[in-house]
């Protein structure tokens, strides 16, 4: 068993892997016979696993022959036992003749490696003889190398010391070269000079017990003392630019000047400086005017982004260098600093200020952004420095922006009033017979839009100031305050305010005292262009605002669409009335006039309706035409169909002796008139000067009712002939055949005429009413 | 109708004369008597021939004296004049009898005189010297200005100065009043726009308000208690209150008519409340505090020892009262022409619509008592 181990592990040790090839059964030839043998030595796991221990497996690794004998001869026939038995040598004589070439193969390897075992036996012994002379050689050197070494330190140790003097030496004549090299740079080179005497210092000043350093000493420090000297003259004497200054002080200090003193010197000389460019500035401004006496002061000789170009990089420029310099030499002691800086920052914001003020026309307003941006900009760097200009800087680019939309406000309502002028020229300009002139929707239309534009055009310049490549644009004031206080209420609330109040003034204003009063077509127009500002315009205004500035939801409150909606609805309603008024009471006049200016008494028997009834119905369809063109129809209230039924009506109860022809009993005279009044308590209460809707039929209505009262009125005044309540019939016919199709409410003519007719009679010292036939046919006629 | 008037001599009894207008009937006055304390209006009726009145005053010294502008028609003229009047005794101070006898015996008016007008025109209007005894009146006629004095207990009138508007154009008064003020030496006329002072020793113009209202002036008054402040009322619809210092603008504008206001009258003792009457058949009226006599605000620290009863009364108005109107009457149906103030009684008045009904109402009582304490 043994032998079979050894054999197995050079076998396994010429194969690569034992378990691997032993699972797999396809190998080469003569790896064949190693078969069972591996199976043997090395089951697989698998196999191990798999089956339990069995005694009679003749391969397993528990074969046990006894158990094996007694189950094979108990289990197996004779003939088996003979196979088997055959079997069985067969398979041990395969295995020996295996056994046999492994030992071969095995003996060849070992007598080989025999051989070389005897050849390396040789080879150490050679060395080892050799290694001892080796031995003997190196100690024979080391001794001979000791003793060379001990005959030269003597020599080395002179040799070192003379090296040390001879440093010292060469220190010393740099000292001694001190005040030469001083006093050569200190002419020229002040900066060298000074860094050759911050060397020397120290050692001077160790030395300085010796008499001849002390010599040195005191001759450089004189020396030095004297650079000062010319130092601080220079620095006050001689305007230098910021960065000889800061050389200047930085060398001072060095010098171990007083620093107190020096930042005094420091930020007196850049006080000088920055005055001189301030004052550079303030050259190009025109002269403080304070009588305020000059018509106009002269255009600025360059425009504003020039100025503050030039400002900014001049003056911030030099402020920034000084003030990092200061803190530079100085350290973090701003104390003296902050207040310098602050009042100079706020002389320049001044100047700024004097400047943008200059800018009274509208402009370029991108160049005014521009020129307020870089500024910002500039600024910006200062401000690091200077936290309190901050506030300062801002309000100013405010101030600047809320002037620009204060002016854009006052060019709008420029803008504006030209528009007015021109449709009032339009309105009033004599027009070529034949040829009409603009129409009222086109003016209205005209000037919407126009308007519209401008104030569009203007919402835009203003965006420039909110622009996103604008620095200040990120301030909180421009993204909160200035989008909602100054353009939606400064520019935009106010404007459509002011227009309605504009609006609203042609109405009150001029009244009867002095100013000419405005075109009744004027009155008309704006009216509309009022109640288009309720419907349509200002919620789109708004909107539009709200989109170029969104309000901030913390922002201010802010006037409600609805309000301004009111306020124009108001204005529009004012106007509508004071056209009614201005028309009903030019007609009113006409009818007036007419009636106080006749000889009722002695007229003689109509034939005509009166030229100025004719002349009244032309004008209130002029009238109708000219609302017509601006407002909507409006709705009437059913009509009767046929108008001059009722007329008859009306006169043929007039002509009942009951109501104009009175018994007159001294007893009940206030029952006189009992029947009218009965009548009347049944009809409405008719208002004459009320507020009429936005409709032609409305505004007509209006018109008509204040001309029919006057009518009325006028009428009641005379005393009347026959042939003058005959008058008074026809023309009241005729107005009622021409009016009743331009009034909401015909019963409102109707009534008013009535009355009319009643009170003519009641005037009439002779009341025979004319027949209603005979009126008809004058009135057709006429 | 629209002749209206307090009798002015009377200051006992609550007495309104009311002139009728008819064309084809005797003309009347009716002397209406109202007792406040029973509510009961008494009515008597005097004749009045001579035409249809569109004018009457009452003299301010006797309580029988009246004097009326009446339309005189023939066939084919109409002539407006002015006559001086006396009613019988025993209705001066009122009769007291059942108003059944009243019907009955209606009594002539004794003319005292004629204002002799065939040289001037028509009469628009007849005022009588407010302060004066009853013996100076003064008659608008046409362009005319006519001051006439009554002699031998009024039986005669002799025009003492006179003078006249020129102007291009038909220039006519509408409507006059004499000034209480300034010795009485101050009357305010009104012609189309225009409003006009005068002095009654020269008979100049003293002042003009040129264009006072849009349209035609209808009637004016005078502030009893602030002797520059003159009302006026006209065809715009509005009541504009002037201090005839300055005549460029108007003090105060009221627009709450809605038609033409025919009459504004101020209270006689509380020149805050203002009564006016329109054709749109609405009297409204209106408290002016801002502009009357009254103390307008709180004023108690100043004087706080002045007299104890200003002292009282002012401490009472704790919150003055706004410009406001106090109150609408709508009872008439038709044009009013007329409202006045009672002579007698300082909260009641008296207006007059086109189809004759007079209505006497009261200021209410709240603010009465607001005023008083």
């Amino acid at each position: 068993m043994a032998a079979a181990t050894a054999g197995s592990g050079a076998g396994s040790g010429a194969s690569d892997s034992p378990e691997a090839t032993g699972g797999s059964s396809g190998g080469g030839g003569w790896r064949r016979p190693h078969g069972p043998l591996q199976r043997y030595y090395g089951p697989s796991t698998a196999e191990a696993a798999e089956a339990p221990p069995d005694p009679t497996d003749i391969n397993g690794p528990h074969f046990d022959p006894e158990v094996f004998m007694t189950k094979v001869r108990s289990e197996c026939p004779l003939g088996q036992l003979l196979a088997r038995e055959a079997a069985l040598s067969r398979e041990i004589r395969a295995l020996d003749s295996d056994m046999q070439t492994l030992l071969y193969e095995n003996y060849n390897k070992f007598i080989s490696a025999t051989d070389t075992i005897r050849k390396m036996k040789v080879d150490f012994r050679h060395m080892e003889a050799e290694m001892d002379d080796l031995a003997a050689n190196m100690a024979a050197i080391s001794a001979s190398s000791a003793r060379v070494s001990a005959a030269l330190q003597d020599r080395h140790r002179r040799g070192a010391q003379l090296a040390g003097v001879q440093a010292l030496l060469r220190k010393l004549q740099a000292l001694v070269e001190v005040p030469g090299r001083l006093r050569r740079w200190a002419g020229t080179e002040p900066a060298r000079a000074l860094r050759c005497h911050a060397r020397a210092r120290a050692v001077l000043r160790h030395y300085r017990h010796l008499p001849s350093f002390r010599a040195i000493e005191d001759e450089s420090h004189a020396i030095m003392a004297e650079l000062a000297q010319r130092l601080r003259t220079r620095l006050r004497c001689e305007t230098l630019d910021p960065k000889e200054l800061t050389e200047c002080v930085e060398m001072l200090l060095q010098l171990e000047e007083p620093a107190e003193e020096l930042s005094e010197e420091f930020l007196s000389q850049a006080g000088a400086r920055l005055e001189a460019e301030l004052a550079a500035l303030e050259a190009e401004l025109p002269a403080a005017d304070p009588s305020g006496t000059a018509t106009t002061p002269p255009p600025p000789a360059s425009d504003i982004l020039d100025f503050v170009d030039r400002g900014s990089s001049a003056f911030v420029g030099t402020l920034c260098q000084l003030a990092s310099s200061y803190r530079a030499l100085f350290g973090g002691d701003s104390g003296r600093l902050e207040p310098f800086a602050a009042a100079l920052a706020a002389r320049y914001f001044a100047l700024l200020e004097r400047r943008l003020a200059l800018e009274r026309g509208l402009g370029d307003t991108s160049l005014l952004v521009r020129a307020l941006d870089r500024f910002h900009r500039r600024l910006r760097a200062l401000l690091e420095l200077l936290p309190a200009g901050a506030d300062a800087a801002a309000a100013l680019v405010a101030r600047a922006a809320r002037e620009r939309v204060d002016r854009y406000l006052r060019a709008l309502q420029t803008f504006f009033l030209g528009c007015l002028g021109d449709v009032r020229q339009a309105l009033a300009a004599p027009r070529p017979p034949g040829k009409e002139g603009p129409g009222l929707p086109d003016l209205l239309a005209t000037l919407a839009a126009s308007v519209l534009g401008q104030l569009k055009a203007v919402l835009a310049y203003v965006q420039l100031f909110t622009a996103r490549d604008v620095a200040f644009a990120s301030l909180p004031y421009f993204k909160g305050e200035f989008c909602v206080t100054a353009v939606r209420e400064g520019l935009v609330v106010a404007f459509v305010r002011w227009l309605c109040r504009t609006a609203r003034g042609f109405a009150d204003g001029p009244a009867e005292r002095g100013a000419p009063a405005a075109p009744p077509a004027l009155l008309l127009l704006l009216s509309r262009l009022c109640l288009d500002y309720e419907n349509s315009t200002i919620s789109y205004i708004l909107t539009l605002t709200d989109e170029q500035f969104p309000p901030q939801d913390s922002g201010p409150a802010v006037t409600p669409g609805p309000a301004l909606c009111a306020e124009a609805r108001a204005a529009a309603q004012r106007l509508l009335d004071h056209y009614v008024q201005v028309q009903g009471a030019a007609v009113a006049q006409m009818l007036r006039k007419s009636v106080e200016t006749r000889d009722w008494l002695g007229t003689v028997e109509p034939r005509n309706v009166r030229a100025v009834m004719k002349r009244v119905v032309e004008d209130i369809t002029a009238i109708d035409v000219q609302v017509g063109q601006l407002f909507e129809e409006g709705v009437r209230r059913a009509q009767s169909s046929d108008s001059s039924r009722r007329a008859f009506s009306v006169y043929s109860s007039s002509r009942a002796p009951g109501r104009y022809a009175p018994s007159y009993t001294p007893s009940a005279p206030m029952d006189t008139h009992l029947l009218s009044n009965i009548q009347k308590l049944f009809s409405e209460r008719i208002d004459i000067f009320s507020p009429v809707e936005f409709n032609k039929v409305s505004v007509l209505t209006g018109i008509i009712k204040i001309s029919l009262k006057t009518l009325l009125e006028c009428v009641r005044l005379r005393t009347l002939g026959r042939f003058g309540l005959q008058q008074v019939q026809v023309d009241g016919h005729y107005l009622q055949l021409y009016l009743w199709r331009f009034a909401s409410d015909e019963r409102v003519v109707q009534g008013l005429l009535d009355e009319v007719a009643a009170s003519a009679a009641h005037r009439c010292l002779d009341p025979v009413p004319m027949e209603h036939s005979v009126v008809e046919l004058i009135c057709e006629r006429g | 109708a629209r002749a209206l008037t307090p009798q002015t001599a009377e200051t006992d009894a609550i007495r309104f004369l009311v002139g009728t207008q008819s064309l084809r009937y005797d003309n009347q006055i009716h002397i209406i008597d109202f007792d406040d304390e029973n509510n009961i209006i008494n009515k008597n009726v005097l004749l009045h021939q001579v035409g249809e009145i569109w004018h009457i005053s009452t003299s301010p010294a006797d309580k029988g004296v009246l004097a009326t502008c009446y339309n005189k028609t023939s066939d084919t003229k109409v002539m407006t004049c002015a006559a001086v009047w006396r009613m019988p005794k025993e209705l001066e101070s009122g009769s007291h009898e059942s108003p059944d006898d009243s019907s009955s015996n209606t009594q002539t008016l004794e003319l005292l005189c004629h204002l002799d007008n065939t040289a001037h025109g028509n009469m628009a209007c007849v005022m009588w010297e407010p302060m004066g005894d009853g013996k100076k009146i003064i008659s608008l006629a046409d362009n005319n200005i006519l001051l006439w004095d009554l002699q031998e207990s009024s039986a005669k009138a002799v025009l003492s100065s006179s003078t006249a508007l020129e102007g291009k154009g038909q220039l006519k008064f509408t409507s006059g009043r004499w000034s209480p003020h300034h010795n009485c030496t101050q009357i305010a006329t009104a012609n189309d726009t225009t409003v006009r002072g005068w002095d009654t020793r020269s008979m100049r113009q003293i002042y003009c308000i040129e264009n006072a209202h849009g349209q035609l002036v209808r009637d004016l008054d005078f502030n009893p208690n602030k002797q520059y402040y003159l009302a006026s009322c006209g065809d715009d619809c509005k009541v504009k209150f002037w201090d005839t210092r300055n005549v460029t603008e108007p003090v105060k504008t009221l627009e709450e008519h809605s038609h033409w206001v025919w009459n504004v009258r101020y209270n006689h003792s509380h020149d805050q409340l203002i009564l006016t009457g329109s054709s749109d058949s609405r009297v409204i009226l209106s408290n002016m505090v801002s502009i009357s006599s009254e103390p307008f605000g709180h004023m108690v620290e100043d004087d706080e020892l002045s007299d104890q009863e200003d002292q009282h009364q002012e401490e009472k108005i704790k919150e003055p009262l706004q410009d406001s109107v106090i109150a609408t009457y709508e009872e008439h149906e038709d044009s009013v022409y007329a409202v006045e103030w009672s002579s007698a009684d300082p909260w009641l008045f008296a207006s007059l619509s086109y189809d004759g009904r007079l209505v006497i109402n009261r200021v209410p009582r709240a603010l009465k008592y607001h005023i008083l304490l």
